[in-house]
């Protein structure tokens, strides 16, 4: 997979790099470069329902950064690199998260190459947030996201900004390994998975979405075609395994964000259609935040959110008619001490989800992040039941060179 | 008891309109100092600057940022802002937009680079530390003039100028000041000198003074530090300004969430 990656940046960056002679010797150049490594270690308080898994994972992280801008500013070289080294093969993994040039004139954007975007409002599910793959094996709550190969023009004008996007490649969703915990009993592997569209990876998805800022209002609409990120499992009633491929998708997604005072108000949905299914999620609440209590700094917020998915069992999130209750400290100390406390609670089935996330800064690059997920009462009938005896702590200590 | 109860907000209300009736220049010669201040800096159309800033415990122990800012004139409406942070190092690439408005609520967001998020955010948290520092956001934010009345308090020579002392209360109930007393150096621009910060107790809080100023443009005076005293903490925090530009031909589109993301 890499090579084909490579296949697909190369003459982008190529393209880049003569773009960056022949403008940089005119101007002055701006360049930083840093990395940051992360030393993990996670523990699972039961042992491995199937064979071959451990309860304890030492892990590590190495994660480049380099930046050139030159022309004014005007253009940049973005890269993000990500190496992960752990005993499950499948964790084991290499990616670029970011390797694109970027030119800017006035209202207009024009970026090359792989990258990262994020769409939506809430905390507790991403629905609307579609354009990159999920980094499946390197966290549990999808916020890590591989790069994915784009052309993006973005143009920002008085009603909003107009993103459009052209995806001449998708990358594969990898799941864990033999050795990996919060896996299936039967392995996936990352190229089993089938695909709808006959030009499979090659297939050619697209793009658009409106967002605006309007008073109170936060806006957005987008519109995607193309292969899903999340592939269907169908089961098969004459094998009676999963068969599990990549569907070819038309979604069109909705997030909203209005604020009152110290309230957050949320609302994310989705109405995606295929050959296989029809479906439509939501995800909405909202955030209140009680700001610096009693002149001491601490700010307590408290999140509500509901999520619905019209999928029941199928959805592989779990999240089919679901209550979030969170609750966000924050210290504003100068080590900066956050706490991200949450719970799950299925209103159909006795499953529960709690999480515990920390972190602090120590000196100006250290930083120590303590992670929690538990997984308690899970239904059988949710695809989470596989994992239903995979609730770990994890301590990561990060450094910044 | 009930009658008491009725009849002293009215007997005070008719005190204080009273007291307003009887000194309205003092108001208004306030409101006029902090006119001229604001009139006195008009015209820099956008500024960028870098900024360091050092924390210091009562132990002395020592934790430093450093973020750089690029500021929007507009005189209809409040300031725009871009803030970008460098260090520490966790923090590196996080920025802040803000959109001060005359009136009302401030609009704000974040950008997270790492998981590439635009965050909109509540503005109303004034009163809490910006960065674990002794400056609130409040005292980091355009200082419209709206946002305040002003009392007249006296004329006093500061560091061998005269200086007009004026209070000014905080229009915004969220603020986490019941008063401040201003120094404005009358010799030099209306530059401020001195405020004094007092607590929703009305006990004194922080004393933030002005150094090093440099006049730029022929014009606009820039503190190049800025040094605060938290009294009940015993804490400081000092604000370190560095390559101050005026007029860099910054635009509107200069400030757009596209803008925000690039922020470097």
């Amino acid at each position: 997979m890499t090579s084909q990656l490579f296949k697909q940046i190369a003459p982008l960056f190529l393209f880049a790099l003569v773009a960056i002679t022949t403008t940089a010797q005119e101007s002055k150049t701006y360049t930083e470069f840093d990395i940051e490594i992360k030393a993990d270690y996670r523990y699972f308080f039961k042992d491995g329902l199937y064979d071959g898994q451990h309860r304890q994972y030492p892990s590590l992280a190495i994660e480049p950064n380099y930046f050139l801008e030159w022309a004014d500013g005007n253009q940049s070289l973005n890269f993000t690199g990500f190496a992960r080294f752990d005993r499950d093969d499948n964790r084991t993994h290499f990616d670029i998260r970011e390797l694109y040039w970027q030119g800017v004139k006035n209202d207009w954007e024009l970026s090359l190459g792989a990258k990262k975007i994020f769409w939506g409002v809430t905390e507790s599910a991403h629905l609307v947030d579609i354009v990159n793959q999920t980094d499946f094996v390197e966290s549990f709550d999808g916020e890590q996201k591989l790069g994915q190969p784009m052309a993006h023009l973005s143009y920002a004008s008085d009603i909003g900004i107009f993103d459009f996007f052209a995806m001449p490649y998708f990358r594969k969703r990898a799941f864990p390994g033999q050795e990996g915990r919060l896996r299936t009993p039967f392995l996936i592997g990352k190229d089993e998975i089938g695909f709808e569209a006959d030009a499979e990876e090659w297939h050619p998805d697209f793009a658009f979405r409106w967002s605006n800022s309007m008073g109170i209002f936060d806006a957005g609409v987008s519109y995607f075609y193309g292969t899903g990120r999340e592939p269907v499992f169908e089961l098969n009633p004459e094998s009676s395994a999963f068969d599990i491929y990549y569907p070819l998708n038309n979604q069109i997604g909705i997030d909203l964000q209005a604020i009152t005072g110290a309230w957050l108000w949320k609302w994310e949905s989705i109405y995606r259609t295929n050959d296989f299914q029809n479906m439509f999620a939501f995800a909405g609440g909202f955030e209140y935040t009680f700001s610096n209590i009693k002149s001491s700094g601490l700010d307590i917020g408290l999140i509500g959110e509901y999520l619905f998915d019209n999928r029941d069992e199928l959805a592989l999130n779990g999240l089919d008619n679901d209550l979030f209750v969170g609750s966000r400290l924050a210290f504003n100390d100068v080590q900066s001490t956050e706490f991200l406390i949450g719970g799950i609670f299925d209103m159909d089935k006795s499953s529960k989800l709690f999480s515990v996330e920390a972190s602090r800064r120590f000196g100006n690059s250290w930083k120590l992040e303590i992670e929690t997920r538990l997984f308690s009462n899970i239904s059988e009938k949710e695809f989470l039941y596989f994992m239903r005896d995979d609730s770990f702590m994890q301590v990561r200590l990060a450094k910044f060179f | 008891m009930k009658i008491l109860k009725i009849i002293l907000p009215v007997l005070i209300f008719l005190s204080l309109a009273a007291n307003v009736e009887a000194q309205p220049p003092k108001d208004q010669r306030g409101l006029e100092v902090a006119k001229k201040a604001e009139k006195a800096d008009l015209g820099f159309e956008s500024t960028t600057v870098n900024l360091k800033m050092v924390l210091r415990n009562k132990n002395g122990q020592v934790s430093e940022r450093l973020m750089s800012n690029r500021i929007l004139e507009l005189t209809e409406d409040g300031d725009k802002s871009l803030i970008v942070f460098n260090s520490p190092r966790d923090v590196k690439g996080t920025a802040t937009l803000t959109f001060t408005h005359k009136e009302g609520a401030d609009d704000q967001w974040l950008y997270l680079p790492a998981i590439a998020r635009v965050k909109r955010i509540s503005s109303d948290n004034k009163s809490g530390p910006f960065m674990g520092s002794e400056f609130a956001y409040e005292d980091l934010s355009s200082q419209e003039v709206e946002k305040y009345t002003y009392t007249f308090l006296r004329e006093e020579k500061i560091n061998g100028l005269n200086a007009a002392v004026v209070e000014r209360d905080p229009v915004d109930e969220k603020s986490g000041y019941t008063r401040q007393v201003v120094w404005y150096n009358q010799e030099q621009g209306y530059r401020l000198e001195k405020i004094e910060f007092y607590d929703r107790k009305n006990a004194l809080l922080k004393t933030l003074t002005y150094h090093d100023y440099k006049q730029y443009e022929g014009k606009h005076w820039r503190a190049g530090r800025m040094l605060m005293v938290n009294h009940q903490t015993n804490k400081e925090t000092e604000l370190l300004f560095q390559d101050y530009q005026f007029k860099t031909g910054l635009k509107d589109s200069d400030f757009s969430q596209n803008s925000l993301k690039r922020a470097k």
